[in-house]
């Protein structure tokens, strides 16, 4: 079988090994909900939409993100196993994807187990259902952004615990990059281009164009590319530290 | 036929200096034993022969493949048990070794076949459906070598093997490596002197990152300074004791 898939089904397997998986799941589940209900009043819209739900998305995953994520390096490298998958006859880019996939999908099983509340929208109303699709993908999408990030900062360390705060910080400042805030603090001394660069970085600014309306081509590219380059990094980080 | 071989291995760790300079070769049919006292350098030096460390000079072969260079090929004939043999402490070891032999690239038929004849061999039937976390440390250490044999290499490294065993254990664990011997290129690190005596072929001795000696363990024997009868009264020591003291403390030293 491929070496990816290998890797992917193992460490797949591996967040049901504790209590731990059951209790994230419920915990996204009661956030994500709550947060739709109580913070961005979903009722008293009036409307049969999921808008509410999935605006929270990139702050909740900000946090819960980097919780799935911290350990896929980091526990390998404390409990010594990194030794034995780095000398195991395969590319590191095999065990990188493999790993990141894991993560992505059991994301992915949190993010499907919301669907009972799509169900109601369409029994409270006619909701726009292309739209929510767009929404579930995109979101899963920014999910996998994140993950390649906490990825990433997660092969540096050995501790799970600084994995998981660098790659809040680093979220946040994908979160971030779009707001006033940010910009303009970099504006006065910044050219514009580099204005212009930061905020389309932004996690949220993608992400609200694709729960506005259609799934557009360069919120995709955006978010995929950027799966990509933080995966790219994860190898190179690995690399890094066999020199180091 | 060399299947291990290391040219002028240096590693530094910042301004640290862990290996210095390492050359030695490995033939067929060899069991070597990798001596030196704690921080001698002994693991870093097999941990860039199995490629997870690259050096900071120097070069390191498997089989003929540069472990830099050419990692998967060396890694291919290459069966590694890292220091304190880890393994994915919430995996059972049946699921452990299956992952493994599945990654080494054997057929799922091939598998349940090498594994059925390593469970007889390394004597792990009993603990087959547990988890690794769950086991004493004699069976942790059998898995650890179970997963560096399941591809059947041609070169196997193993650090500190029968570290943590009981007499008992030690003893079972020197008989398998001796079996395997004929057919292999084997290097072993230890302190524990007596193995060197009981399973190898040769030995290697690093101090402070330097090889100091590279002799049978008959020739190491020889260089052992005459016994000094008052200290011989305090603490009894072997021979192979007495020439180990006196190529890493006082070759060293000077
Ligand atoms: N990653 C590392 N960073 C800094 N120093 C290290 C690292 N790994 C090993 N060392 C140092 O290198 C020396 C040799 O270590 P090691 O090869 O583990 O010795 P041995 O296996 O012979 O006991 C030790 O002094 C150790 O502290
Ligand atoms: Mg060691």
């Amino acid at each position: 079988m491929n070496k990816t898939l290998l890797v992917f089904r193992r460490e797949f397997a591996g967040y049901f090994a504790t209590p731990l998986a059951a209790v994230f799941l419920v915990v996204f589940l009661a956030v994500s909900t709550g947060m739709t209900f109580f913070v961005a009043s979903f009722f008293d819209r009036g409307q049969a939409d999921l808008t509410a739900f999935f605006l929270w998305h990139p702050w909740l995953y900000l946090v819960l993100m980097p919780a799935i994520g911290m350990r896929l390096w980091a526990e390998e490298r404390r409990s010594g196993t990194i030794e034995l998958l780095m000398t195991l006859p395969v590319r590191p880019w095999q065990l990188v994807v493999g790993k990141w996939l894991a993560a992505w999908a059991f994301a992915g099983l949190a993010l499907a187990l919301t669907a009972p509340l799509w169900i109601t929208v369409n029994y409270l109303g006619s909701p726009d259902n292309g739209v929510i699709l767009a929404s579930y993908i995109g979101s899963w999408l920014m999910a996998g952004s994140f993950l390649a990030i906490a990825a990433c900062i997660s092969a540096l360390t050995k501790n799970q615990v600084l994995a998981f705060i660098g790659a809040v910080v680093a979220g946040f400042v994908f979160v971030m990059a779009g707001f006033d805030l940010v910009l303009s603090a970099v504006r006065p001394w910044a050219p514009d281009i580099i204005v212009q660069a930061i905020a389309s970085m932004s996690f949220i600014g993608h992400f609200q164009r694709i729960t506005d309306g259609v799934l557009e081509a360069p919120a995709l590219i955006f978010f995929t590319s950027l799966i990509v380059f933080a995966l790219w990094l994860n190898v190179q980080a690995l690399e890094a530290r066999k020199a180091a | 036929m060399v299947l291990v071989e290391t040219r002028a291995l240096v590693k530094r760790f910042g301004a640290f200096t862990a290996v210095d300079g390492v050359t030695f070769k490995v033939n067929r049919g060899e069991v070597v034993g990798f001596l030196g006292p704690n921080g001698a350098g002994k693991s870093t030096t097999m941990k860039i022969i199995a490629g997870f460390l690259e050096p900071t000079s120097g070069e390191a072969f498997v089989a003929g493949h540069d472990s830099q260079t050419d990692p998967v090929a060396a890694r291919r004939r290459l069966g590694y048990l890292p220091e304190g043999a880890p393994a994915y402490p919430d995996m059972t070891v049946g699921a452990f070794l299956e992952f493994v032999a599945a990654m080494r690239g054997l057929s799922r038929a091939d598998a349940r076949n090498r594994l059925a004849e390593l469970v007889e061999r390394v004597d792990l039937a009993e603990v087959w459906n547990r988890r690794f976390e769950a086991l004493s440390k004699g069976f942790k250490r059998r898995v650890g070598i179970a997963q560096a044999l399941v591809h059947d290499p041609d070169v196997l490294i193993l650090d500190e093997p029968t570290d943590g065993l009981d007499p008992n254990q030690k003893h079972e664990m020197r008989e398998l490596i001796r079996t395997l011997a004929p057919n292999k290129a084997i290097v072993v690190s230890t302190h524990i002197l007596e193995e060197v005596e009981a399973i190898c072929t040769r030995a290697i001795v690093i101090a402070r990152g330097k090889l100091l000696a590279d002799a049978t363990p008959a020739e190491l024997l020889a260089r052992a300074p005459e016994p000094d009868p008052e200290r011989q009264r305090l603490v009894r020591t072997t021979r192979l004791e007495d020439a180990f003291r006196h190529i890493t403390l006082e070759t060293a030293g000077s």
